[in-house]
């Protein structure tokens, strides 16, 4: 069985999906944006390497952390996993959604998008749906903010659609750096009318844990988060929560 | 005689509380209950307590009048018709509810209001009933003066439960205290939703496990005062406790406990009970007299005794001192509670209880939640505030081992973190796991919100303050609720959710 860095798991989130469940952050992402709020988990770790920041870090099987997740049945109705970027431990992730599976829980990933989803149609077939992080549309935009490309992001929000697996779409927003309203338009144009099924989550960001060069950028005004849910809602979101 | 002239003399309390005080002090210049030594020792040990119940019982402590036979057929004593629409039914309750005793002079019990209300909306808009519903639930809320007073909705999902979840949201009240009872096979996730948003925003109200209480008694149940689970139609004559951590302290060690202290205590609990029931029912005129008798809104066979206990965990914790095991974190530990609850239960459920028809002559035991005067001393079989366990799951797992032999009311309060009035369904999926694993009631509020959850009661943080500034705050409760949250920590049970 492969084992993954798992930095954290929280036994009862309210904030990681439809419901109570347990999420799973794994270490190790492959962008670097300038406004993440869990920096620690950025750092891709060899295999059982340790140093002074990876003490918190499992390297744990799926069996291993089914067993975690098994305390909190009958409470939670599923698992998501996070990270980090979860999508880079793409067997482990399967794995785990077996057996979460077997025991009736939903599986959600958190992901930011930048690993091809349909390179992985076994971990699809259990997976039961995506919150996909949309960071940018234009893409030096991303580039500048993330350190990475959008390209991939794109396709897969095409596939995930098709496939019936989008259960969330996010933008954290943050006029002058982020281009929420091309992103708007973008997914509009990207997946036509299935936005009308689709949940959209508008976060209004908060620069709480921000070590990046966003540390000191202010949250943006209700107007404007106003402004978006209406731009949203013209383009055919019927479903726009803001968090 | 001094305390007499220290309550006339107060300038903390209204004219209202101060008449009751009287009254109480009062009674207790009688000495009418037989009460042998041994008993008289435990209860000066402070090992077994009446509650300040009173020397010469004149009322049950709790009554549930059968609030759907008024409905139907009015009263002839309070010269009421059946009411006909919206307006008749609420001022006839209004009406009645001012003539429910109970052992704090207030109702305790309000009836399931949206079942009673739901028939008598059809025709009127969302914004008529919800005007109707504000004026009769603030005319609750500032004449009925102590948060003891207890309302019940559900299970089923009617527009009237809806609009009341809405108007309380609103309005913030303290009283009445109220319960969702909910069943997965009846309730609808819309409702039960609602009903756990709505206490994320004004504490109320708590849920209640239907499936798991609903068969309690030959009749229906309500919900009556903190949680107590009792007849409707009837109620309850008494509640003592045994003062369990106390019981522990006179304790040489756990044998001792076993089988010298503990059947002392439940013995002498047991006959003074029945001593409060028989004074009640043969020499007091309450069941002679009252027109709730006579009208049969309540029976005498519908009345049980309560035979509460609290601070299982210290209880515990004490008789284990020295191998430092604890309660609701050692299995040692949690086995030796299983085991003193066994041997209540099993003493309960021998011993002869006068007049408790409705039980096939035996009392109930009940999960005390304490009183303001306690201190160490944790609710019920609750785990201590500040000793929580790390996992929801982990502490869960535990209230419903030791729910399981509590007939009578046994309930969990937590504060949640804000982000909870954001999902709505995790809250539910909470409620079901923990229902299905045989949590018994459950209450929720968020940890900043004005309406806090004391022990079963609902008191505002603005209130409790202005008692502590020496100011008259309207509810009665405020003054037990000042102290408790002081001494019990309150402001450290541990918050849920992230």
């Amino acid at each position: 069985m492969k084992r993954a860095p798992v930095r954290r798991i929280i036994s009862n989130s309210l904030v990681d999906g439809p419901g109570n469940r347990t999420a799973i952050f794994l270490q190790g992402c492959n962008l670097k944006c300038e406004y993440c709020h869990n920096p620690e988990t950025q750092k891709i770790y060899p295999y059982k390497w340790i140093d002074e920041d990876s003490k918190e870090i499992r390297w744990m099987t799926a069996e291993e952390v089914f067993h975690e997740v098994q305390k909190d049945i009958p409470f939670i109705r599923g698992i998501t996993l996070s990270g980090g970027e979860c999508t880079l431990y793409p067997n482990f992730l399967e794995e785990l959604f077996l057996l979460a599976k077997e025991a009736g829980l939903s599986c959600l990933i958190d992901s930011n998008g930048t690993i091809d989803f349909s390179l992985y149609p076994k971990l699809m077939e259990v997976c039961d749906g995506v919150m996909l992080d949309v960071k940018a549309w234009d893409e030096d935009r991303f580039k500048a903010l993330t350190g990475g490309n959008n390209k991939t992001v794109k396709k897969n929000l095409k596939y995930l659609a098709d496939m019936d697996k989008l259960e969330e779409i996010r933008i954290v927003c943050i006029p002058e750096e982020v281009d929420a309203e091309a992103i708007l338009a973008g997914i509009k144009e990207t997946i036509g009318d299935k936005v009308a099924n689709i949940n959209l989550r508008l976060i209004k960001y908060r620069n709480h844990g921000v070590v990046g060069k966003l540390k000191d950028t202010k949250s943006p005004s209700d107007a404007y988060m106003d402004y978006l849910e209406k731009i949203a809602s013209e383009k055919g979101f019927r479903y726009i929560k803001r968090s | 005689m001094s305390h007499i002239l220290d309550l006339i003399k107060s300038k903390k309390l209204t004219y209202e509380q101060i008449v009751l005080s009287l009254a109480q002090a009062a009674e207790n210049t009688l000495d009418v209950l037989h009460i042998p030594e041994k008993t008289a020792y435990y209860f000066e040990q402070n090992a077994i307590d009446d509650l300040f119940e009173g020397n010469a019982p004149y009322r049950p402590r709790y009554v549930l009048p059968d609030y759907d036979k008024f409905i139907k057929e009015g009263s002839k004593f309070l010269q009421i018709d059946p009411p006909k629409d919206l307006d008749e039914l609420l001022n006839s309750l209004m009406i009645l509810y001012r003539h429910v005793p109970s052992i704090t002079s207030f109702p305790v019990y309000l009836g399931n209001l949206d079942k009673m209300i739901d028939p008598f909306i059809e025709g009127y808009s969302d914004e008529e009933v919800k005007k109707k519903l504000k004026l009769f639930l603030n005319y609750i809320d500032r004449t009925i003066t102590d948060s003891f007073c207890h309302a019940n909705l559900g299970p089923e999902d009617t527009r009237a439960g809806r609009l009341i979840l809405e108007v309380e949201k609103e309005l913030q009240n303290p009283v009445p205290n109220l319960t969702f009872k909910y069943d997965p096979d009846i309730t609808s996730d819309e409702i039960a939703e609602l009903a756990l948003n709505t206490s994320l925003y004004c504490a109320n109200p708590a849920i209640c496990n239907h499936k798991l209480n609903k068969d309690t008694y030959p009749t229906d149940y309500g919900i009556a005062s903190c949680y107590n689970i009792l007849p409707i139609g009837g109620g309850a004559y008494t509640l003592s406790r045994l003062v369990l951590p106390k019981m522990a302290e006179l304790a040489e060690d756990v044998d001792h406990f076993f089988q010298t202290i503990l059947p002392e205590c439940l013995q002498a609990m047991g006959d003074y009970m029945n001593e409060r029931i028989r004074f009640l029912v043969e020499e007091s005129g309450f069941f002679k007299t009252s027109f709730l008798v006579k009208e049969g809104l309540i029976q005498e066979d519908r009345f049980i005794g309560m035979f509460g206990l609290v601070g299982l965990a210290e209880c515990v914790n004490i008789l284990l001192r020295d191998s430092g095991k604890r309660y609701g974190h050692d299995k040692e530990a949690d086995d030796l509670a299983d085991k003193i609850m066994h041997a209540i239960d099993e003493f309960v459920a021998n011993f002869p209880a006068k007049y408790s028809h409705i039980t096939n002559g035996r009392f109930l035991l009940h999960a005390q939640v304490g009183m303001d005067y306690d201190k160490g001393i944790t609710a019920g079989v609750r785990i201590p505030i500040g000793d929580e366990p790390e996992s929801l799951s982990d502490h869960l797992r535990h209230s419903a081992r030791f729910h399981k032999l509590i007939t009578t009311g046994c309930s969990d309060i937590f504060p949640m973190e804000n982000t909870a009035r954001n999902n709505p369904s995790a809250m539910l999926d909470i409620v079901k796991g923990a229902f299905a694993l045989g949590v018994k009631y459950i209450s929720f509020y968020e940890k900043d919100g004005d309406l806090v959850r004391i022990t079963g009661y609902l008191v505002k943080r603005s209130e409790m303050e202005k008692y502590k500034n020496n100011e008259v705050v309207l509810q009665n409760t405020t003054h037990l609720g000042a102290p408790n949250y002081d001494n019990n920590n309150l402001k450290n049970r541990k918050v849920r959710g992230i």
